[in-house]
């Protein structure tokens, strides 16, 4: 039986020249979905979910009730309710009111929406993991609260941040996979276009899964060269 | 140059400071002492309003706080900076090195040129004996040194009072000197310095006036020779008879 099957792929020489033809001409357009959508798509989710997350977090530890509750509730809707979810009432939901938006901007907004909560977190906990006396040491030296907080707190607590942050962004990479289900053509709907028509879905599923990997495997060497950056003034 | 008026401090049901007056002249080197929780961390923080004090006023050269009424949060931040803060721990920022903490302040508050901030920042590390270092970052740098570039830092922003908390008391004892000395010679160049130690002979020597705290307010202030060899009053001879 096993024999069987490993013969049927990788014996029969006329199907393994069918799947290297098949593979060869489906890595030019799953490479280009990801560079075309997967990979903006995560860079600027991302970049827009941290402007967010530093705002909710700032919101957060401000001394403000209403800025407080606002920041919690939308922390809270965000992680308990599924990101795709999300999607669907961004994309399908919302033209029912009226308000539609493009497949691409839509698979923008839930998932800057998305790191924004989940980033918060990080970074909230980061801002409050610096100690207290470099708040003081800040206003001592004449720095008003924005300046301390950008001169000397946000870049000790990036430093903090860095590691989950990064598990964030491997995690938002792989999400991007989701916006295939609100119509983006990106990698993975590619993936499952050429499948449809040629039915070797193994194939060209592992495929997709081997980029990810790739771009996976390459932002996690970015990350250990940013956290060696920021190292250089602890003791190791 | 300071005049402080009937000074309290609550921290909700505690009163810490309970009617502080003082006044220091121009010039002039005050050393606090005063047994743990008597209040002396929570003066000097009240002197540049780190802590907001619950009533009283303070006065420092033409700058007046009433902290009676709701006091203007726009009038902290100029008042803020007639004070230099040494802290107790140093409190150094250790993303920046010797040179960039002491520019810090000159440079993003004052808006100076980099290039002057630098030469001033160079100026003061030589000053306190770092010169050698400028490029350290704190990690790199024993307590004493780096207690030191927390004097340079206060000191680039000009104030008119020097404020010490304690700042040899987180050192090992073979550092304490190296400190002290810096302070010393600050004291000589007419700095106004109020300072919170339990170095007697740092009091003994450079302090023109020895005030002792306990339970939030001044028990007993004269020079440091009535003070340590003829103390007035029965807490300030036990308190002595403890520390020596
Ligand atoms: N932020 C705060 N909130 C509540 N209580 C405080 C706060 N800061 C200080 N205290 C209390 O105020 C009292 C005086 O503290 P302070 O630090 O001024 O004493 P100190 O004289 O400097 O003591 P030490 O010699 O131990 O440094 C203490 O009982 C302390 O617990
Ligand atoms: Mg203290």
């Amino acid at each position: 039986m096993a024999k069987m099957f490993l013969s049927s792929i990788f014996l029969d020489p006329e199907r393994v020249a069918r799947l290297m033809e098949i593979g060869k001409n489906s890595f030019q357009p799953l490479l280009e979905g990801a560079i075309i959508y997967t990979i903006p798509l995560t860079l600027i989710s991302f970049v827009c979910g941290l402007a967010l997350a530093i705002l909710t977090a700032l919101a957060r530890i401000s001394g403000n009730k209403v800025l407080q509750t606002v920041a919690r509730m939308y922390v809270s809707a965000v992680r308990g309710t599924p990101l795709l979810v999300q999607l669907f009432i961004i994309f399908y939901g919302l033209p029912t009111i009226g308000i539609i938006i493009d497949p691409f901007p839509s698979a923008i907004i839930g998932f800057s929406l998305n790191v924004g909560a989940y980033a918060s977190e990080i970074i909230r906990a980061a801002i409050l993991s610096i100690p207290k006396g470099q708040w003081e040491a800040g206003y001592s030296i004449g720095m008003s609260y924005p300046q301390t907080l950008k001169r000397i707190i946000l870049p000790q607590a990036s430093r903090v941040s860095i590691p989950p942050l990064s598990n964030t962004f491997i995690s938002l990479v792989k999400d991007t996979s989701l916006a295939s289900m609100i119509l983006v053509t990106e990698m993975f709907r590619r993936a499952q276009e050429i499948a449809a028509t040629n039915y070797e879905f193994l194939l060209l599923y592992m495929q997709a899964a081997l980029i990810y990997w790739v771009i996976c495997f390459l932002l996690s060497v970015v990350q250990g060269r940013i956290e060696n950056r920021l190292d250089r003034y602890v003791s190791s | 140059m300071i005049k402080i008026k009937d000074l309290h401090k609550q921290f909700d049901q505690l009163k810490v400071l309970k009617g502080i007056n003082l006044e220091v002249a121009k010039g002039k080197v005050v050393v606090v002492i005063g047994p743990s929780g008597s209040g002396k961390t929570t003066l000097l923080r009240c002197l540049n309003v780190l802590e907001q004090p619950t009533s009283g006023q303070i006065a420092i050269e033409d700058q007046v706080l009433d902290f009676s009424q709701q006091v203007p949060k726009k009038k902290i931040p100029s008042f803020r900076r007639l004070t230099g803060m040494v802290f107790q721990n140093y409190n150094l920022f250790p993303h920046m090195t010797a040179l960039e903490n002491i520019m810090e302040g000159p440079v993003t508050v004052k808006g100076e040129k980099k290039e002057a901030a630098r030469k001033k920042a160079e100026m003061l590390l030589g000053k306190v004996g770092l010169g050698d270092k400028i490029h350290f970052y704190p990690f790199q740098l024993s307590g004493g040194q780096q207690q030191r570039v927390g004097i340079a830092r206060a000191l680039a922003m000009e104030p008119k009072v020097m404020l010490f908390d304690e700042p040899t008391s987180a050192l090992d004892p073979e550092l304490v000197g190296e400190v002290l000395k810096v302070m010393k010679d600050l004291a000589n160049e007419g700095m106004t310095m109020v300072v919170v130690t339990h170095e007697m002979r740092f009091a003994r020597e450079a302090a023109d006036e020895v005030i002792f705290m306990d339970g939030g307010v001044v028990v007993e202030r004269g020079n440091p020779e009535q003070i340590f060899s003829n103390p007035k009053e029965a807490r300030t001879k036990q308190f002595l008879n403890l520390i020596q």
